[in-house]
């Protein structure tokens, strides 16, 4: 056959695997050559780049010791790589985020990963990850998803990231991860395999699996971690699953959400941020503010019925774009604790969810509203 | 698609018992005897003085032993729910049907409808839900972009596509997402797989006003 003339498959497969054989030395000298070939091949395949999102001025950065002051983290949230080889996509996605968020000046203080790093939990996808992950220049703290763990129950997760629930202080704020996505066997009555169990959880629209929670285990090591901070302690809780109930058929739920919001209760200032869902996604249930994440793989629709008021839904993605509706964001933390939350869509203009919007329930600074509502 | 239908094989397996009962019959010096179904794959040791119900059921049990997806149509009902085919019981009533052939069905008939549409249309589901089965090359599946087969939006065809240039039908639809985002093996029009996607993706918008055109 001519070389000089491809199908567009050859020459997508030679791209995939001269994509993959950059990431065989992946290090930070390559790093950026091999990110900037991934930018390169998703802007040839008629994707806009858009550029970087740009970096907020936050007062006080530099006095760090002082309590409650304001300050700035990053997130990436859902990337569902599989093993190398397999699918190109979605690790040129993660390597866009990685870049995105190295490329923010001033660097945010922290990196918040949201969950479903890997898609089956394989041992091979979630050391693909670490080894992109290891590239965040900031440092970077890690929350477990369904799609990570159902494989070896967290096993190879627990390995490389440590303990999926922990707490730590930050410049005034309380911070907390949990692990949301505990889910009642529903394998071993049925004789399933490890792989068949993943392969369930890993499926949206499966209704063999059961609700996501938080579990009694981690519901009292959350009283316990917040025993001994005050009514007015800021607190930000990071959580998979929404910590409410959205809409059970696709979990984007958590079925003890009320249990876990009863303890959150006592707080003046309390910000959930979960993973999960893949869109714009706003609620506010008392003195809580929940939002959510982007995902840099694919995003979801919206859910059919029970949508938060607060929401506003981020316009119906294009299909012929694969970047569309994906992204990765900031949140900017002010010193009492409630938050703006920006969502980088990289195919679009980026979407603020601002403090006042969530303190006005609504009624003030109002993002733009879809033209393209979910079906 | 498999091609040999649940109702078929519980015929064959009858008929199966009715051969196994007589080579029985001809082997009184044994307790126990293995005969060979009917498929010629299939063995199973019956019982020398076996009923005939005794010795089908047990036949029975061993093909569905060989065939644990024998029940996949319930199977795949269970994992991803499905909207049900219209109810056709009222068809049953009426004082006109008696000397008018097409307007007295059965309530067999009516089984029959509603079992055989709601099998086509799990066929593709299971087909919509599986990488595997869509052939695809990066291990992506419908169901990853469209959970329940939501926002795939059937009704809205035909519809200018924007970014074809072109008025499309849902099928053109499906066949851009095999080939771009899951990657697949190429569907013609009329090949069992896309016509399964088809019906799976309508049947889950079951109760939708039609709107063709729009966006």
């Amino acid at each position: 056959m001519n070389p000089k003339y491809k199908s567009i498959e050859t020459k997508y497969r030679e791209q995939r695997e001269s994509f993959f054989r950059g990431l065989n030395n992946l290090d930070r000298r390559s790093f950026l050559k091999v990110s900037a070939a991934a930018m390169g091949a998703a802007a040839a395949s008629g994707v806009v780049s858009c550029p970087s999102f740009q970096s907020v001025t936050v007062a006080g950065q530099d006095s760090a010791s002082q309590r409650n002051t304001p300050f700035r983290f990053a997130y990436i949230s859902d990337s569902h790589l599989y093993e190398k080889k397999i699918n190109d996509r979605f690790a040129r996605a993660l390597l866009r985020a990685v870049e995105d968020i190295n490329s923010l000046d001033p660097q945010p203080d922290f990196v918040f990963y949201g969950g479903d790093l890997a898609q089956l939990g394989q041992a091979s996808e979630l050391d693909f990850g670490a080894q992109i992950l290891k590239e965040v220049k900031a440092p970077i703290k890690m929350m477990v998803g369904e799609h990570d763990w159902y494989l070896d129950m967290g096993e190879k997760w627990r390995e490389l990231f440590g303990k999926p629930t922990y707490s730590w202080d930050h410049k005034g704020v309380h911070l907390i991860t949990l692990n949301s996505v505990v889910e009642e066997d529903f394998w071993t009555a049925r004789g399933m395999s490890s792989m068949e169990r993943m392969m369930t959880v890993a499926g949206l629209d499966n209704g063999v699996q059961s609700p996501f929670s938080v579990g009694e285990p981690q519901r009292e090591w959350l009283k316990n971690d917040l025993a001994d901070y005050s009514d007015d302690t800021p607190i930000i809780v990071f959580s998979h699953s929404p910590l409410y109930k959205l809409y059970k058929k696709w979990n984007f739920w958590t079925d003890d959400a009320e249990d876990v919001q009863a303890t959150l209760k006592r707080f003046k200032s309390v910000v959930v941020i979960h993973g999960h869902t893949h869109q714009l996604l706003t609620n506010r249930i008392g003195n809580i503010h929940f939002h959510g994440m982007l995902s840099t793989a694919w995003p979801w629709p919206y859910a059919p019925e029970g949508m938060p008021e607060l929401t506003i839904e981020m316009n119906r993605p294009d299909p012929f774009n694969p970047n569309d509706g994906c992204g990765d964001g900031e949140v900017q933390v002010y010193a009492d604790g409630l938050v703006d939350k920006v969502y980088n869509l990289w195919n679009r203009k980026q979407i603020t969810l601002s403090k006042a919007y969530m303190i006005s329930w609504g009624s003030k600074g109002v993002p733009p509203r879809p033209n393209r509502p979910s079906y | 698609m498999r091609k040999i239908s649940t109702v078929a094989h519980v015929r064959f397996v009858m008929l199966c018992a009715v051969c196994a009962l007589m080579a029985v019959m001809l082997m009184s010096c044994r307790d126990e005897a293995e005969v060979t179904t009917c498929d010629g794959t299939g063995k199973a040791m019956v019982a020398e003085d076996a009923t005939g119900q005794e010795l089908a059921d047990s036949l029975m049990a061993q093909w569905k032993r060989d065939h644990p997806d024998a029940d996949w149509v319930e199977q795949e009902k269970e994992r991803h729910e499905l909207k049900p085919p219209a109810d056709n019981s009222a068809l049953l009533k009426g004082g006109q049907s008696e000397g008018h052939i097409y307007g007295q069905p059965t309530e067999r008939d009516i089984l029959l409808w509603g079992r055989e549409t709601e099998k086509f249309v799990v066929e593709g589901s299971r087909i919509f839900h599986s990488a595997d089965l869509l052939g695809s090359t990066v291990a992506v599946s419908c169901d990853m972009c469209h959970p329940h087969a939501s926002n795939t939006h059937p009704e809205t065809y035909p519809k200018f596509q924007t970014q074809l240039g072109r008025v499309v039908l849902l099928r053109d639809m499906i066949h851009w997402c095999i080939e771009q985002p899951v990657r697949g093996k190429h569907l013609e029009p009329d090949d069992p797989a896309m016509r399964a996607l088809e019906a799976y993706i309508m049947a889950q918008r079951s109760g939708t006003p039609m709107n063709y055109g729009k966006h």
